[in-house]
């Protein structure tokens, strides 16, 4: 077994139980915690794969900002998770079926699995050049033949953060505020008024 | 190298507990919503294993816009979520009835 075979197996065997700990864990914290190491680990893997950019993506992306955001989140909220796990024992039993029945049929997947025919011409995308960069070979690509979609990306984050913000703005009432119309239009004629008042009379 | 059907395996298990996780936590959004996130993640898995054993970069770039979509529809859910708690003061999955007929 070489130094390769043992990382594979260390980083598949990691990314598996931190995965079962996210679902299984009692405190949400924990789970994205756990969601976090998988994210990494799965993000070795792909270097193992030579995917280097999208190694580098998994934990820019993932790590740094999804998982942060669930944090952020199961943070914020006051809400008692005790409770919400309250039923857990309850849907054990089915969760348990409906895995155990989706991981034989994609075992029987598994055993009868054969590539197409023409598999190797259907490639669109061959890397002829061994010695380049993964990620120089992925820039080409995106913005040789993909631009439009990678565009079309950009517009899908776009509208994700406007949407986020239109969600979870809200105007309250009850506190001061700024308003800045109100004090550009302001007069200082009509907001000061200037009284002559006589010696011994008064207002 | 390590053998295709290897990272495949390790992508079928995680999808597989991605749903299990789904239906173990069904009174609690956030963590169904993690459980979406190790799902897209088997199938990035599955994606980059084919595309480097094909030697074909599609599998990548198509790995880059699953990433694209699962970042947004986190970033929705959890905007639903905030907003959905400010009403209700609750996230659990049952309490989500106000379109039933």
């Amino acid at each position: 077994m070489s130094v390769v075979d043992i990382a594979f197996y260390c980083f598949a065997g990691v990314t598996l139980i931190s995965g079962l700990f996210v679902v299984l864990s009692r405190n949400p914290v924990h789970s994205v915690l756990w969601l976090i190491t998988a994210f990494l680990s799965s993000a070795c893997l792909f270097i193992l794969l030579g995917a280097e950019l999208l190694a580098m993506l998994l934990v820019i992306v993932y790590v740094g900002a999804v998982a942060v955001l669930f944090l952020f989140v199961v943070m914020m909220l006051d809400v008692d998770f005790t409770e919400l796990k309250s039923e857990f024992v309850r849907y054990l039993p089915v969760a348990a079926l409906i895995g155990v029945v989706f991981l034989i049929q994609l075992g029987m997947v598994y055993a009868v699995w054969e590539p197409a025919q023409n598999a190797a011409n259907l490639r669109a995308a061959v890397i002829s050049d061994a010695e380049a960069h993964n990620t120089a070979h992925l820039g080409t690509l995106i913005y040789d033949d993909y631009l439009h979609l990678f565009q079309a990306a950009g517009l899908i984050l776009l509208v994700a953060m406007i949407g986020a913000i239109v969600l979870t703005l809200r105007h309250r009432t009850d506190v001061k505020r700024q308003d800045i119309l109100k004090q550009i239009y302001r007069d200082p004629a009509k907001a000061m008024e200037l009284k002559d008042v006589k010696p011994g009379q008064g207002l | 190298m390590i053998g295709l059907e290897h990272y495949l395996t390790v992508a079928a298990a995680l999808f597989v507990i991605g749903i299990f996780g789904i239906f173990l936590n069904r009174r609690n959004v956030i963590v169904i919503l993690m459980s979406v996130e190790l799902m897209l993640l088997a199938v990035n898995i599955n994606l980059v294993a084919f595309s480097a054993y094909l030697n074909d970069l599609v599998g990548q770039i198509f790995t880059l816009f699953v990433l694209t979509v699962a970042a947004a529809e986190a970033a929705i859910g959890l905007a639903i979520l905030v907003c959905f708690h400010r009403n209700r003061g609750t996230i659990a999955v049952k309490a989500i009835n106000l379109l039933k007929g």
